[in-house]
């Protein structure tokens, strides 16, 4: 950790915080878990970890953290989900609970558990051009995917081979980055790495 | 791209499921109808099984793994996971669970234990499992099995939180201990431990658990769920308690709520006004040692 990195916030409201504090540390950024409203206005930037969505939605919206979660990205302050956390910055789901809000902000429409069930779940190397050459080691775990992208959004990675070739499972809008897979369990630091980059150049 | 195919069923793809279900509660549900309410009360998964533990006890026999057609009911009525529960050392029933597509198999001790020496070898499936535990050697043990994810054993069906509170006290007490081993007094732990050495190393150097900790067996009260998670758990089963209790829709928010904000002691005695009663407790003293869940699996 490096006291003058910037200050990144992962929502602790369910899910695999400590793995995303673990990374954003590894990638030079001071890491803090965000559960109030008062810690959401202290920090830099917000990654939404790995969880269920539907109980990370449903706990948002019952603690008061939604609309503050909406305003502060709005401001623009840069947000990185993973999984359920790509979920929560999508603008539309398909296959969620009809009550299921969202944070937003991504124009892309997601489809909650598109891979399937646990027994589907499974780890890939996936081609991510602008993180270099070598393969991201993915790990897929009752993944969502994307099933359309707006015109602002970047496809930053695709799965290419298999039954899902093509499917879509990492994008970046402006300072909204998001992932189907989960970067912090894999000990690769290069989409943190990316996110940490995305906050010092916003800062 | 390299040369590697998708492949699935791996130690992280199934340590990892367990990751996204910390900090949240597993309800026990027997039939669609309670899986719903399971799931609107922000449940992270429910494990679905024949009878809850309290009527396991109240009726007895032998108890097993539920009607397919019924899981099959519960996968369609949620979108959360869906665990299950399969005899100790049953792996024919687990490989049944695993046919239904449930997303966790708990090789459960509630149930009557089908082989009275070996578990589940858990490296033969794709699903993952969670096992149950009383100590670290026995959630080791496990693991080498190939348990993805542990949790305590308790008594379940008691409302009694008791032995839940031992056996999370023990598993820490003892991760702590080995902590504080010089490499060499490793060996003779893991002989004390019955455990294999690389992993007692493991756990030794990470001063944890290689998988996550959820807690079980007793848990009736918000008040309980947020003392468990205060004493180290990644997280909370919920058996009995809720569906054997007077209001289980408020009492399962009620759970979630405590077990999110277990360090906030405002709001666990906010979400404990008014919840109606609580399930009938058992006192663990009282019930014969012969009936006692912990003791089963070794």
């Amino acid at each position: 950790m490096t006291s003058d990195g910037p200050l990144v916030g992962v929502l602790a409201i369910q899910g695999d915080v400590r793995e995303h504090m673990w990374s954003l540390r590894a990638a030079g950024a001071r890491a803090v878990p965000v559960g109030s409203t008062s810690d959401l206005e202290s920090v830099d930037a917000l990654v939404l970890p790995g969880g269920e969505s539907t109980t990370m939605s449903k706990l948002a919206l019952a603690d008061g953290l939604m609309e503050p979660l909406r305003t502060a990205r709005a401001a623009g302050m840069p947000m990185f989900g993973s999984c359920a956390g790509m979920i929560m910055l999508a603008d539309r789901i398909q296959d969620g609970r009809p009550d299921q809000e969202t944070v937003g902000g991504l124009d892309i429409v997601v489809r909650r558990n598109a891979f399937g069930r646990q027994v589907d779940s499974f780890e890939a190397a996936v081609a991510v051009p602008c993180l270099g050459e070598t393969d991201f080691p993915a790990i897929f775990i009752r993944a969502p995917w994307v099933e359309s992208v707006g015109d602002d959004v970047q496809v930053l990675a695709r799965v290419d081979r298999g039954l899902a070739e093509g499917t879509i499972v990492a994008v970046r809008q402006g300072s909204l980055l998001a992932t189907a897979f989960h970067p912090e369990l894999t000990g690769d630091s290069r989409f943190h790495d990316l996110f940490v980059q995305m906050v010092r150049q916003t800062r | 791209m390299t040369d590697v195919s998708p492949v699935v069923g791996t130690e992280r793809v199934k340590r990892g499921m367990a990751e996204m279900l910390k900090g949240g509660v597993i309800m026990d549900v027997v039939t669609p109808d309670q899986a719903k309410i399971a799931e609107d009360a922000g449940a992270v998964a429910v494990m679905a099984l024949e009878r809850v533990p309290a009527d396991i006890r109240a009726e007895g026999g032998v108890s097993r793994s539920s009607d397919p057609d019924m899981i099959d009911g519960i996968i369609e009525a949620v979108s959360i996971p869906v665990m299950a529960k399969a005899r100790i050392g049953h792996f024919a029933e687990a490989q049944i669970l695993e046919s239904l597509g449930v997303d966790y198999i708990d090789e459960s001790e509630v149930l009557t234990p089908a082989d009275y020496s070996n578990h589940i070898d858990k490296w033969n499936f794709t699903v993952p499992f969670v096992c149950g535990a009383t100590n670290l050697g026995e959630a080791l043990r496990r693991i080498t099995e190939g348990a993805a994810m542990i949790r305590s054993k308790g008594e379940a069906g008691t409302g009694d939180v008791s032995n839940a509170v031992t056996h999370m006290r023990t598993i820490r007490g003892e991760i702590a201990r080995l902590s504080s081993m010089s490499k060499d007094e490793l060996y003779v732990a893991a002989k004390e431990l019955q455990a294999p050495y690389d992993l007692v190393v493991e756990v030794a150097a990470a001063g944890a658990l290689p998988v996550v900790l959820f807690t079980a067996g007793g848990i009736a009260t918000p008040a309980d769920a947020s003392m468990m998670m205060q004493l180290g758990a990644d997280g909370v089963f919920v058996g009995s308690g809720i569906f054997k209790s007077g209001d289980p829709v408020k009492r399962a928010n009620a759970i979630v709520q405590a077990t999110r904000h277990f360090d906030n002691p405002d709001v666990v005695a906010k979400v404990s006004r008014g919840l109606g009663e609580a399930m009938v407790g058992i006192n663990v003293a009282d019930i014969p040692v012969h009936h006692r869940l912990e003791d089963r699996g070794w």
